[in-house]
């Protein structure tokens, strides 16, 4: 052992450091702030060059002239639908699939290979979930149905229904981890709780852990949201058209209207697709395309906050409970 | 509500010949609770050669205990000593831990809880527990209480207004909290949570109240409460309780077992195993040399 073995005494005025922690400092805030400036530079071009386009007559309106003019009301209206469609099957399908996760599965080999194929499922083109939802919706489940049914063709071709059970496919990992986030975070000594209290494990599930991970659920829902709301590879091949005359309703009974799931539809992300590639004067369309983004942002927006409203409101619930 | 029957542990599977329900005779004609006693007291729950593991450890060891009706059984012994798996073993709560495994029997008024048939849910309404921290759901106070006799399916409003004012007088909670019953529970101070958890067990009628540290996370006056409440409490429940706090089993107990290591070392009555216990590891618990 010699002396070397303790630290000299520090030297209060000599920082040799000083000028590698700014740059240091001012290099990581660089990177932090690229992000925004993309995202200010998207919002803005798109603002300044859609916002004239927005009027009450391209909202509702429908395309004329070969989509060179006129509206894109029926691409509202198939992105609200779809991505309602998409949502109402999604949202039971992933809850379910993380309920079982976490409160039955445990720990074995099997739960271990479902939770990697789930995050595997995450990382999965979206090009080939469009793929797998011609393959199996249509050309297999969609087929299937008709030949059973004797439908002739109607379930197997492209529809609204695959489309958002394709959309579904893709945003079922986002829900099924925010679900499993979710459900977790509930105390297990709430869970504890209602067993001793003679409560079934279903029981427990239903009237104690779901109510407080309903918040998390939502997020789930609004993430998922905002992933398949804009999507358009998935949907190329399973039900979206180039030009519709007519929206995608039907009547139920003859009497209810209501959004028909075996009809095609357009869409505003495809709409903007097909406007900038296969337009016959991309040009002319330019105020289209930029006017269909503006409105495509917006709405994807307002669902999310609709989302978020509703999980504001149930947070609220959750906090000052009134007496039932 | 209806009452609470130890029959209603079984789910009776109807005879396979007949046709029928196990005959009465089937039943024990004199519930053993009456023939056994201990110190003058009739049993309620008797454990013989009880052992858990979880995994390759063992827990409890060949624990065989008699546990006495209508009167406060303290368990106490050092962190780890099984105290706490053996409480959860009389209400079958260690069934949910993964890996866990019971051998040996837990005889409630006679009837092996342990046994096939025996339903789960039936047997935790009649032995109802408290944890050692209070675990009030976010609900409402009047919300937390009816918990367990509307899952139980009890819809009716009156009937369950009675339940509720009934059980929490019985924590001795009513006064404080009559005027809020539809405030959240979680408003409450942590001695008030911890009361009306216990009234949410009472809410359920159960014959025996399993109290898992019920105290330890409050302060000395809410401590001096719910101590107060388990003393009113025996006159009514079987009430098995563990604790850390040696003064607290000597105020509140009428029994006590010392557990150390998996094994009960020793079980008298408080008075005894507090002033002349027969063995000397207890007495260096006691008296605070060990532990």
């Amino acid at each position: 052992m010699n002396g070397t073995t303790t630290l000299s005494i520090p030297n209060l005025r000599f920082q040799p450091t000083d000028w590698i922690e700014s740059l240091w400092n001012g290099l990581l805030r660089l990177f932090a702030i690229i992000p925004l400036c993309v995202l200010v530079f998207i919002l803005g071009k798109i603002f300044s060059n859609g916002a004239e386009t927005i009027t009450w007559e391209f909202l509702s309106k429908t395309p004329v002239q070969g989509m060179t003019e006129g509206g894109i009301f029926p691409c509202i209206f198939g992105t609200i639908s779809i991505t309602l469609l998409m949502i109402l099957m999604a949202l039971p399908l992933g809850v379910g699939a993380a309920v079982y996760l976490v409160e039955y599965a445990g720990q074995g080999f099997w739960v271990r290979m479902i939770r990697a194929a789930v995050n595997n499922l995450a990382g999965v083109p979206s090009i080939i979930f469009g793929l797998f939802g011609v393959g199996f919706f249509i050309l297999f489940v969609g087929r299937n149905i008709d030949h059973v049914l004797r439908t002739g063709l109607l379930f197997g071709q492209p529809c609204m229904l695959w489309a958002a059970a394709t959309l579904a496919v893709l945003v079922l990992p986002v829900i099924i981890v925010s679900t499993e986030e979710a459900l977790n975070a509930v105390p297990q000594s709430h869970r504890a709780a209602s067993q001793a209290l003679g409560a079934t494990k279903w029981q427990t599930i239903v009237h104690v852990v779901l109510p407080q991970a309903r918040g998390g659920i939502l997020t789930g829902a609004i993430l998922a949201i905002s992933r398949g709301a804009g999507e358009t590879a998935p949907i190329l091949f399973t039900g979206c058209a180039y030009y519709l005359p007519r929206l995608p309703v039907t009547k139920l009974f003859g009497v209810i209207p209501m959004i028909n799931p075996l009809d095609q539809f357009m869409e505003l992300s495809y709409h903007i697709f097909i406007m900038a590639t296969q337009s016959m004067d991309a040009e002319k369309t330019l105020p289209i395309q930029y006017g269909t983004t503006l409105v495509l942002i917006a709405l994807t927006f307002l669902l999310n906050l609709a989302a978020i409203l509703f999980r504001m409101h149930f947070r609220k619930k959750l906090g000052q409970v009134s007496l039932q | 509500m209806r009452t609470m029957s130890v029959l209603d542990m079984f789910e009776f599977k109807t005879d396979e010949e007949t046709g029928t329900l196990p005959r009465k005779e089937a039943r024990p004609k004199t519930p053993l609770s009456q023939i056994e006693t201990h110190e003058g007291q009739p049993i309620k729950i008797m454990t013989r050669n009880l052992s858990v593991f979880y995994g390759i450890n063992q827990a409890l060891i060949n624990v065989t205990m008699d546990i006495p009706q209508k009167a406060v059984t303290a368990l106490i012994g050092p962190s780890g000593c099984g105290k706490s798996t053996f409480l959860r073993s009389l209400n079958r709560m260690n069934d949910s831990i993964l890996g866990a495994r019971t051998d040996g029997k837990v005889l409630i008024d006679g009837i092996n809880i342990y046994a096939p048939g025996i339903n789960v849910v039936a047997l935790r309404r009649l032995a109802g527990m408290v944890f050692q921290k209070s675990n009030p759901f976010p609900k409402s106070i009047f919300d937390n209480v009816a918990y367990g006799p509307r899952l139980h399916g009890i819809q009716n409003a009156s009937v369950l207004e009675e339940l509720v004012e009934e059980a929490l007088k019985k924590a001795a909670l009513w006064e404080e909290v009559k005027d809020r019953l539809g405030r959240s529970a979680l408003e409450l101070s942590g001695g008030q949570q911890q009361r009306v958890c216990i009234a949410r067990a009472l809410a359920v009628n159960p014959e025996i109240v399993l109290m898992d540290e019920p105290a330890s996370a409050l302060d000395p006056i809410s401590t001096a409460k719910i101590e107060e409440l388990i003393h009113e409490l025996k006159k009514n429940y079987t009430i098995v309780i563990v604790t850390h706090n040696m003064q607290q089993a000597a105020r509140v107990s009428d029994f006590t077992g010392y557990f150390y290591l998996g094994s009960l070392v020793e079980f008298g009555t408080t008075k005894k195993i507090f002033t002349t216990p027969d063995k000397k590891e207890t007495e260096d618990y006691i008296t605070g040399r060990f532990g």
